[in-house]
């Protein structure tokens, strides 16, 4: 883990909730080794009702620019003020925080679904997934299409199915809905968004006997395990989000119980 | 005790001081608070346990530990090679609790001082019951002091009506030092869904919010009693340390801030050198309580 100052190389609205950031440290330190499922705690300033950092999972790490890639949407004043910094402004961030997914260490069929920003992390996997040489599918599903971000990254890495609430792009209705899950079998599932859609995913995969990790959003104040505020309930007992986490098999989870 | 410098971290907010590592030295700093200790282990509240909050945030941990036994055979061995003073906060459900979890810590050679944290407002039982009132106070403070040889300091509670009187009890029965302030009782309210942002509906407000009723504690404090006091409460910077020295504190502990700039501790300790450098002061206890008045 490490403090660094970073530039903002780039700030893009992917819509009216979402900004894409690429940044880079000040003083061109090399990046350290950045894991899927990792995220950064972002220091939010002027911002006078904003005392702890911003958690953000890591859309993508670029080793040969140097640069990182942050998608962040919207919540409240604290990522209203990241969204707001132009191209050169600075960001000091802690990085890289948490555990990561699993890579696979045999070929198979692995499925990757991700909810709103929760698709975030489901990119930089699936790059690694790639890189790694394993084909993987994205199920992304969102309110309405303007929330599936990203939809040409994701189509360099694999092949990408949707659902929307409103049916404006792909399958209507939920992913876990999506006649995706009833035709193909996986060997193994990956998942971020909104909790409700998370215990659904697992409790698909727990179904079927399909290997499944989850990466959680709990409300955290350090984000290193210092606070222990972040606690999920697992088969160890509460454990940090942040450093026993994000990332967790679903069969250690608590959820379906 | 003899402190290399007044800045240390607060129990609670810095882990076992394993977790700051990367980002800092501890040879750096004065001393470490170790996370509220108990003698059994504790599985602490369920989530969620964390609410922020204009210049702060509130807390319902609930001493989450895994006991003393624990800390002695796996965290102890870690920590005694840290270059700066680990000392450990202690806290209990029952008198007996506090006394036979102060024991075993002082068979612990590295272990130079305890802080009894009789002011924990995120449990059932104990903790911030014996605080608020100058009798329990009294009592655990005399009954620890009993089995425990070392540097024995007193974590006291905000949530009173009068800590000077609270600081006097433990004073008396034998406390080498207090330290003050813990967190202050609150509360938040989801307002869309009426619902408490923390599981335990109420939890331990601290960060900036808290400095001027905590500086101001630690003012009254430092008149009560002769023995040094140690202040806490939103210290984010050499600004605000100098403040707590000023105000009568002899050495002063970094808590919440730790968790935005997990280095902020050593930028203190070099901001209080460079003040005492440009102000021609040989030595930061020559500020202690040097608060001019009006």
């Amino acid at each position: 883990m490490k403090q660094l100052v970073f530039t903002i190389r780039s700030n893009e609205p992917l819509n009216d909730q979402n900004h894409l950031l690429k940044v880079a440290p000040s003083d061109n330190t090399p990046l350290p080794l950045m894991l899927p499922g990792q995220f950064v705690q972002i220091l939010v300033e002027n911002a006078p009702h904003t005392f702890l950092r911003r958690p953000i999972s890591i859309n993508n790490h670029d080793p040969e620019k140097n640069e990182i890639w942050l998608l962040v949407q919207v919540v409240g004043e604290g990522t209203r003020k990241i969204c707001e910094m132009k191209c050169g402004d600075q960001l000091n961030m802690l990085l890289p925080l948490g555990n990561s997914f699993t890579i696979p260490s045999a070929p198979g069929h692995f499925l990757l679904v991700g909810g709103g920003v929760g698709t975030a992390p489901m990119h930089f996997l699936g790059k690694i997934l790639k890189e790694n040489g394993f084909t993987c599918d994205f199920l992304l599903g969102g309110a309405s299409e303007m929330n599936i971000l990203q939809r040409s990254e994701f189509e360099q890495i694999g092949t990408l199915y949707c659902t929307t609430e409103d049916g404006s792009l792909g399958e209507k209705g939920f992913v876990t809905h999506h006649s995706l899950l009833q035709n193909k079998v996986y060997d193994f599932i990956y998942s971020c968004g909104p909790k409700p859609m998370m215990v659904a995913v697992a409790r698909y995969a727990k179904e079927r006997g399909i290997g499944c990790e989850v990466s959680l959003e709990n409300l955290m104040a350090c984000g290193f395990g210092a606070c222990l505020c972040c606690v999920e309930k697992t088969t160890r007992g509460n454990v940090c989000a942040c450093t026993e986490g994000p990332v967790f098999d679903i069969n250690e989870l608590r959820w379906l119980d | 005790m003899t402190l290399r410098n007044p800045v240390m971290t607060a129990s609670g907010t810095f882990g076992y001081g394993t977790e700051y590592t990367d980002f800092m030295e501890l040879g750096r700093i004065g001393g470490v608070f170790v996370k509220g200790t108990t003698l059994e282990p504790r599985q602490g509240n369920d989530y969620p346990r964390m609410a922020e909050t204009p210049s702060g945030m509130l807390n319902a941990v609930g001493l989450q530990n895994k006991g003393v036994d624990y800390f002695v055979e796996q965290i102890y061995p870690v920590i005694k090679e840290y270059d700066t003073h680990m000392i450990v906060n202690v806290s209990g459900s029952t008198v007996e609790d506090y006394v036979a979890c102060s024991e075993r810590l002082a068979a612990l050679e590295k272990i130079p001082a305890i802080e009894l944290n009789i002011s924990c407002p995120n449990v059932k039982e104990g903790g911030m019951a014996f605080g608020t009132s100058c009798v329990s106070a009294a009592q655990v403070t005399k009954a620890v002091r009993k089995v425990y040889p070392g540097t024995l300091i007193v974590k006291l509670s905000p949530n009173v009506t009068d800590i000077a009187e609270i600081a006097r009890y433990v004073e008396a029965e034998g406390a080498d030092a207090v330290s003050l302030v813990n967190t202050f009782l609150g509360m938040a309210i989801d307002a869309e869904s009426r619902r408490p942002k923390l599981s335990t509906i109420t939890g331990g407000l601290s960060g900036p919010c808290i400095k001027p009723i905590a500086l101001r504690m630690v003012w009254q404090v430092y008149h009560a009693v002769s023995i040094p006091v140690i202040g806490m409460g939103g210290i984010c910077s050499w600004q605000d340390a100098i403040e707590f020295i000023l105000a009568g504190a002899t050495a002063i502990q970094v808590g919440t801030c730790n968790f935005v700039d997990p280095s902020v501790s050593v930028k203190i300790v070099e901001g209080i050198d460079s003040y005492l450098q440009r102000h021609q002061i040989d030595s930061v206890n020559d500020l202690v309580g040097a608060m001019e008045t009006l």
